[in-house]
């Protein structure tokens, strides 16, 4: 059975990935008006690339708590699929106590790697694979979030797609192979683009319009593209 | 409204709303979700996130619109050919970095 250090080892890229990424999450807090400590306790108490990112975009419209709730709760939906996934994976010493803690660091690539385990799962492999991921997720936004001051605006500039490359990483390949992925990118992005051009369209902020798209193109792909059985059990990234 | 309230109220609505989608299911249930139409719609809803988070965003990322083309196509056919994220993510920063220095400079 993994143990502690098991899961360590398959932490760590992990968490060299995330070091890049929350670090252009903090200089984007900042540059939008963010406090840095605010960002900071952000990745602190999220753990969550893509809803950071539209939590931050409603901070600074000054977005209302409802719309964020209702933000967080569409786009971070699919941890509850992965959460569920898990549950099932999990030894039978897995408390309540060791439940509510692992909750907290289930992400995209926390539940990849975990799903990836021949063997059921002891609470101390866990314990292990969350703590770099987390340690430089936090760290990460730090640093950004603090230099983003003193780096050249040049290289502030740059690192503002990074954020958008890891989503493409995430989203393209699976497109490639699945029609019912493709087809809800593409009504995503379009609606996303009617709400984001259209004057009349302008009253909609951009925490709403997430939610909008989403609802209509995950619906739409459910409806047209219903997966085969077997493969409908978890969301596979 | 007081500032320091509103951002820590904010970060806590945030914090507690993505905790227990994450902790009920992993605490609570056991059972497998029987409705096909929600696993599927599950199944589809974190592209349909990431894509309407993405676009028309990623082009308003950089300074110059030409710089986040570029990001974008290199990002797009990076992911196309499967490199980690990593990978894609950097060179897309060095893409705009490279046009946004060429077009300053001209």
């Amino acid at each position: 059975m993994p143990n502690f250090k098991d899961g360590l080892k398959d932490g760590l890229p992990i968490a060299l990935g995330y070091l890049s990424v929350s670090f252009t999450f903090g200089i984007t807090a900042v540059k939008m008006g963010i406090p840095p400590l605010t960002a900071v306790l952000i990745s602190l108490t999220n753990v969550t690339s893509a809803g950071q990112v539209a939590g931050i975009g409603i901070i600074a419209e000054g977005g209302g708590y409802a719309e964020m709730a209702l933000a967080q709760l569409i786009i971070n939906l699919r941890y509850a699929l992965m959460s569920l996934s898990l549950s099932q994976k999990l030894d039978s010493k897995y408390n309540l106590a060791h439940r509510l803690v692992t909750a907290f660091c289930v992400t995209d690539e926390v539940f990849a790697v975990a799903s990836g385990k021949g063997s059921e799962l002891p609470a101390r492999y866990m314990y292990g694979l969350i703590l770099l991921p987390y340690l430089f997720w936090s760290g990460g936004t730090a640093l950004g979030a603090l230099l983003g001051s003193v780096l050249p605006e040049m290289i502030k500039s740059a690192l503002g797609i990074a954020i958008y490359g890891m989503f493409f990483a995430i989203i393209v390949p699976p497109a490639k192979k699945h029609c019912g992925v493709l087809v809800v990118i593409a009504a995503a992005a379009a609606l996303s683009c009617a709400i984001y051009y259209i004057p009349a369209l302008d009253f909609i902020s951009s925490g709403i319009s997430v939610i909008i798209c989403a609802v209509i193109a995950a619906a739409l792909g459910a409806w047209l593209f219903p997966q085969k059985e077997e493969e409908g059990d978890i969301a596979d990234e | 409204m007081n500032n320091t309230l509103y951002l820590f109220i904010s970060v806590a609505v945030m914090a507690l709303v993505t905790y227990l989608i994450r902790m009920l299911p992993l605490a609570a249930f056991r059972k497998k979700i029987k409705s096909k139409f929600v696993v599927d719609f599950l199944y589809y809803v974190p592209y349909a996130v990431l894509a309407a988070m993405t676009i028309p965003a990623v082009f308003y990322s950089a300074e110059l619109l030409p710089a986040a083309i570029a990001g974008v196509a290199v990002a797009v056919v990076l992911s196309f050919f499967e490199r980690g994220l990593l990978t894609v993510a950097v060179a897309a920063c060095a893409a705009v970095f490279v046009v946004e220095l060429v077009m300053k400079s001209l």
